[in-house]
């Protein structure tokens, strides 16, 4: 059994049956580490990635009804705004929720380019931090935000 | 410096080379004892050391928590990774330096004081000598043992120290790959537990093919007593398995536990060890009560268990390989993990090595020492494959060591003034520290065909901080001041270290008490607590600038659903202090709106990272005192999953405002748990303020709001 999956916008081939919880598929068979196990129960956000824009709870997500659908990770932020943000306010003390909310806050950026506090709050609910570092998480969404250069945000909000 | 001010890791580790190596490399090679848990420690250690080398941070590479690298500090908790491991590291370092400029200084035929250290170079009357640390390296003994005579640099020549610095660590965790869980070694097998519900339960039937069938590919069940391994090369398979497998095995002789077990009144009136810390009970004997004269007030208090609640469940990596295990663990300590292992297996600690890989946030004793032996005995009986154990969150919250519930009742006299002369604080609770090398076990040993031992229940002692006593004598100036500790042995759960041990339910009852003072005679909380603080200026200081800081003068007069509070306390009586004041809201249920929080943690190494340890304690605290309980049914923990056992989320977290005190000539105070006790006690204290009523237990959920606002 296979896939083809478009991560992080190349396609890949993948030997899993489609039941495969996509996390699995993006852990073991695409070396993916950034998205999280937490609870496989959807009530953490640790495994969060984005499939065709919109964030998912990839720990119960069966992979095989992503095929063909654009799947982004936090591998894919690594020039994105949201990263340097989060590294400029020191938002993260364990680090463990980091990835899943990384990827909320870029579907909420990508949507609503200068979202409110609330928007924010509203948009990362679905996410646990146990360490306590909600405020700087927040502020880092704020900073990222206003750090989104012109083009990135229409871009973004028209993809 | 007399050997007995030396800080523990030095003495336990006096060797230099033990610590630091010049490589070719042209890097600073550290080993550290002292682990990165989610606090930044290894941060602020890489701090302390390019300060007293004069060589960049960049250029320094740190190990951490190794048995075949590392030095042995014992385990990571209690605050005293700055305190204890930034202070003998501090001492190493300054002995390090003061040879290598010995060894230079002989050779330019010159006083060592003559040579400038710049970037790791010798430079001298300002230019360069041609040599650095990497290049004097191999003529500069290393490994003889220091002896703490080498002064370390004097604090107006800091420069990197006290700095805020970006730390080192959280590249990786925003990026990918960074944590144990994302380790991967050749020969992987993906292991899952079936956990026997409690100790003394027998497995009576497995029905193995029904799990083989439900996991839909090659798995290996390996039992071992009443220890059973799920195992497969394909995660999901192993997953499936363990999801399946305790529908398909009955057990015997399962533990019964009755819900009232969960509350914290349970424990008072338990069979007990008592222990008395602080000034004698008064003459009379038989009772508790205080003898002075006057009147006397007494308030009961309590915390139901609760969990650390790590967002990843713990996980280990074992493979026994030429007849040696190596074992990779989020561990607090590998040492003691290490001496655990070994005890369990019956081998000698040198056949085992024990690796630290960073987890999730740790909190204290969770499930993470418990994994890695559930690692090992799959590895000893499957060698020459990696086992790679990974609890599943349900397990997590079932089978990690618990908080312990506490219920405190505190009786106190009062002068004619309505000021305490007289406190006795009486509390009931569970171990908080059943590590294995505290009388714990280590939870699969007592799944295998022989048994562990009974648990002997201990706490710990005074010198150490104390466990259900921590922070129980009031830094208040009061005449008598004692603690009357039940200790009861035996709980319906495995309890142990959580970070803070009974300092924050001891804080919470001192604090919320002190208020209840204060009410009797119509004196403003702030004031009171100034009054009994003369000759304690440090105390004094964070509370009348965290008072200050929240506006504390305009609170008003509360009763009308939005309410002030403040709490304090010096963490262990020794380390930081800590005043937080908030502000909540309080209609059918308690919001927190702002924090306000002044602490004073002496010289602060890096005052960023211990900002965040300030805000996200008070979080935490908040989460534990507004929302937390675990819940027991017939057999075990019942809140198994964040439906059952919800933390704070994002919509609920209010503004925060910290400040250090400036006190940099101070030594460092250990401060990762210092707001956690004033946090709760302040919540207390404004919930009261708001509602004119005041709620004694935690958690202050919507049930108990509308039992104060009927009750009255």
């Amino acid at each position: 059994m296979s896939l083809d999956l478009i991560v992080n916008g190349r396609t890949r081939h993948v030997a899993a049956a489609p039941t495969t919880p996509l996390l699995d598929v993006l852990r073991n068979e695409l070396d993916l580490k950034g998205a999280r196990y937490g609870c496989g129960l959807e009530q953490c956000g640790s495994c969060m990635v984005l499939v065709d824009g919109e964030p998912v709870f990839a720990c119960a997500r069966e992979a095989g009804t992503c095929a063909g659908k654009r799947i982004e990770t936090v591998e894919s932020l690594a020039d994105h705004p949201l990263r340097t943000a989060f590294l400029d306010e020191q938002a993260g003390q364990c680090g463990y929720c980091l990835s899943g909310i990384l990827i909320s806050a870029k579907a909420l950026l990508d949507r609503v380019p200068h979202p409110t506090r609330a928007q924010i709050v509203a948009a990362l609910e679905p996410h646990l931090c146990r360490c306590g570092t909600q405020s700087r998480i927040l502020r880092a969404v704020e900073r990222a935000a206003a750090a989104l250069p012109e083009g990135t945000r229409t871009l973004g909000a028209a993809s | 410096m007399s050997a007995t001010t030396l800080p523990l890791s030095f003495v336990n580790n006096p060797s230099p080379a033990r610590w630091l190596r010049f490589d070719p490399d042209r890097l600073l090679h550290l080993a550290v004892g002292k682990v990165e848990i989610g606090q930044g420690i290894l941060t602020a250690l890489v701090q302390i050391a390019a300060e007293e080398l004069d060589v960049p941070m960049d250029r320094i590479r740190v190990l951490s928590g190794d048995t075949d690298a590392a030095p042995d500090e014992g385990a990571t908790t209690s605050s005293l990774s700055i305190e204890v491991g930034g202070g003998s590291l501090r001492l190493i370092a300054a002995e390090a330096r003061a040879r290598m400029l010995d060894r230079i200084a002989q050779r330019l035929n010159c006083a060592p004081a003559e040579i400038e250290i710049r970037d790791g170079a010798f430079f001298r009357a300002g230019a360069p000598t041609g040599q650095d640390y990497w290049s004097l390296a191999p003529e500069v003994d290393l490994v003889r043992p220091a002896e703490g005579h080498a002064a370390p640099k004097p604090r107006a020549a800091y420069r990197v120290v006290g700095q805020a610095v970006r730390r080192l660590d959280l590249p990786a965790k925003v990026s990918g790959a960074a944590f144990i869980h994302d380790l991967v070694r050749p020969d992987l097998l993906h292991a899952r537990m079936l956990r026997q519900p409690g100790r003394g339960a027998r497995l009576a039937t497995l029905d193995e093919a029904a799990i083989q069938r439900a996991a839909g590919g090659e798995l290996r069940i390996l039992r071992l007593g009443n220890f059973v391994a799920l195992l497969s090369a394909d995660e999901t398979v192993a997953q499936r398995a363990a999801v399946a497998a305790p529908g398909h095995a009955r057990w015997e002789n399962v533990r019964a536990i009755v819900p009232a077990q969960q509350e914290a009144a349970w424990l008072v009136g338990q069979p007990s060890n008592d222990q008395i810390v602080g000034d004698p009970l008064p003459a009379a004997a038989g009772t508790v009560m205080p003898a002075a004269s006057g009147t006397v007030v007494e308030a009961s208090y309590s915390r139901p268990y609760v969990a650390h609640a790590s967002i990843g469940p713990s996980c280990a990596l074992a493979e026994m390989r030429g007849g040696h295990l190596s074992v990779w663990s989020h561990t607090q300590g590998v040492y003691p993990l290490r001496a655990a292992l070994a005890r369990v297996l019956g081998v000698g600690a040198e056949t085992i090595s024990v690796h630290h890989a960073q987890g999730p946030g740790c909190y204290g004793h969770n499930g993470a020492d418990d994994a890695a032996l559930d690692a090992a005995l799959i590895a000893r009986e499957i060698p020459d494959h990696c086992i790679r154990l990974q609890w599943r969150r349900e397990e997590e919250f079932g089978y990690e060591p618990l908080g312990t519930a506490m219920a405190i009742t505190v009786r106190a006299v009062l002068d004619d003034a309505g000021r305490p002369i007289d406190w006795t604080q009486e509390m009931w609770s569970g171990s908080h520290v059943q590590r294995p090398a505290m009388g714990g076990n280590l939870l699969a040993h007592e799944a295998l065909p022989v048994p562990a031992p009974d648990p002997r229940p201990t706490d710990p002692t005074e010198a150490a901080g104390g466990g259900g006593t921590r922070n129980g004598i009031p830094h208040y100036a009061i005449p008598a001041r004692r603690i009357l500790h039940h200790l009861v042995p035996v709980t319906p759960v495995r309890t142990s270290a959580l970070r803070g041990l009974g300092a924050l339910p001891n804080v919470f009852a001192i604090e919320c008490f002190l208020d209840e003072l204060a009410g009797r005679i119509g004196a403003d909380p702030v004031a009171y607590r100034l009054s009994l603080l003369e000759g304690r200026p440090r105390a004094a200081r964070v509370i009348a600038r965290a008072a200050e800081m929240a506006g504390w003068a305009g609170r008003g007069k509360g009763g009308e659903g939005r309410g002030f509070g403040i709490g304090f306390a010096q963490y262990k009586n020794r380390s930081a202090y800590a005043a937080v004041v908030v502000e909540v809201e309080v209609d059918r249920e308690v919001r927190l709106k702002r924090v306000w929080c002044a602490a004073d943690a002496g010289l602060v190494v890096n005052p960023d990272g211990a900002r965040n340890q300030l805000e996200g304690g008070i979080l935490q605290a908040a989460s534990y005192t507004l929302k937390e309980r675990i819940t027991f049914d017939a057999t075990g923990v019942s809140s198994v999953n964040w439906a059952s056992y919800p933390i704070l989320r994002f919509s609920e977290v209010p503004e925060i405002a910290c400040e250090l005190i400036a006190a940099g000539e101070e030594r460092s105070l250990g401060m990762g748990e210092c707001t956690f006790g004033p946090t709760a006690a302040a919540i207390g204290n404004a919930v009261a303020h708001a509602l004119g009523a005041r709620i004694r237990d935690m958690p202050f959920t919507r049930e108990r709001v509308a039992g104060v606002l009927l009750g009255g």
